[in-house]
């Protein structure tokens, strides 16, 4: 007679999936805003190493990437297993960096040109002869703010 | 009148789902951070001579990195965890030594005058060393010109270097330069 009595033949409701698109949406969008497209396959190793004394790359559409590295496993048959540079999607000389520079330049807006800057990922145990090479190449190109990409340390105290 | 049917939207998440799956794989979520460094500007090719003026000894701060990665400073071998404090002393001297730069008292707005230090750091490097190591004594001195810089602002100003106002920011960079030179490579000892 109770108002409160469980109908034994009653079934569980389903649970709505109404709103899964706009959950979904959300974090698309989350995703969207907060990373950046990959543009680059990268064919060296490349262990960054750290550092305190950061500052962050604002934007991302000045920045030219220079890397350098060990050749990945599958391009040692070519490359060797000495450290090179890779510029774009292939590897590359110090003498081809001024191209690359006035390459990146010409794809920028001209009132951007100041402010571009060129980020060095360099591995860790890289020798200083290869990095010392693109800085004299860097200023040749008079590329002249860099920014050497380094991890935040945690700190030990 | 007949009823437009309703279009299914059943298949909605599955499509958000799909365009989700695309965008993790394809994006990168690390903010690229580092060191940032402004290199010198290259010599213009018919300049023969040197025409600065010599920089006296005390004013200079000479730190060189060998093929096995051993840091000497003011010719002695130290290690990096000590070239902060070391940093600071010669960009502050505190207490007049001789053997520290000189100061030069300057005008400067909104701090009045203020003894602007002559030092000069300079960093050398060899074609062996290590990346990993020449970024960490690049760090270091970095970190020691930016420790003085906001010594310096709590002090005058009560707060860090980083929150001060771009005039603030001006006259303390103006105090306390960054003069960090990086002379061109050669071999500076060591075998390898």
């Amino acid at each position: 007679m109770s108002k409160f009595r469980k109908s034994a033949d009653k079934e569980t409701p389903a649970i709505s999936t109404a709103s899964l698109p706009d959950i979904v949406f959300m974090l698309l969008f989350f995703f969207m805003v907060t990373t950046t497209i990959r543009d680059v396959s990268l064919k060296v190793q490349v262990k960054i190493p750290t550092a305190t004394e950061l500052s962050k790359l604002e934007k991302k559409s000045l920045v030219s990437y220079i890397y350098v590295g060990t050749p990945q496993k599958q391009y040692t048959k070519v490359f060797g297993t000495e450290p090179r540079i890779q510029l774009n999607d292939q590897f590359a000389k110090p003498s081809d960096i001024a191209n690359y520079i006035i390459a990146e330049r010409a794809s920028r807006d001209e009132s951007e040109i100041p402010f571009m800057i060129t980020s060095l990922k360099v591995d860790e145990f890289t020798k200083m002869q290869i990095v010392g090479d693109i800085k004299q190449e860097l200023r040749k190109a008079a590329a002249l703010h860099i920014n050497y990409s380094a991890r935040k340390a945690v700190e030990n105290k | 009148m007949r009823k437009t049917p309703e279009v299914p939207s059943a298949s909605m998440a599955d499509i958000a789902f799909m365009l989700l799956i695309f965008f993790i794989t394809a994006t990168s979520m690390d903010v690229d951070s580092g060191l940032e460094r402004v290199l010198p500007q290259m010599p213009p090719e018919n300049q023969e001579q040197d025409d600065t003026p010599p920089i006296k000894e005390r004013n200079v701060f000479s730190v060189l990195l060998d093929a096995s990665n051993r840091l000497m400073v003011e010719g002695e071998i130290i290690r990096v965890e000590d070239l902060r404090l070391k940093t600071k002393e010669f960009l502050l001297n505190p207490s007049n030594i001789e053997s520290l730069p000189e100061s030069k008292p300057t005008e400067i707005p909104l701090l009045g005058n203020f003894d602007v230090s002559k030092g000069v750091i300079s960093l050398r490097n060899d074609h062996g060393t290590q990346y990993g190591m020449y970024l960490a004594v690049q760090n270091e001195l970095v970190a020691a010109v930016n420790e003085v810089r906001d010594e310096l602002s709590s002090a005058k100003f009560g707060k860090k270097y980083a929150n001060c106002t771009s005039e603030q920011q001006e006259a303390i960079r103006a105090a306390i330069p960054s003069r960090i030179s990086e002379a061109e490579p050669k071999k500076v000892g060591g075998t390898k």
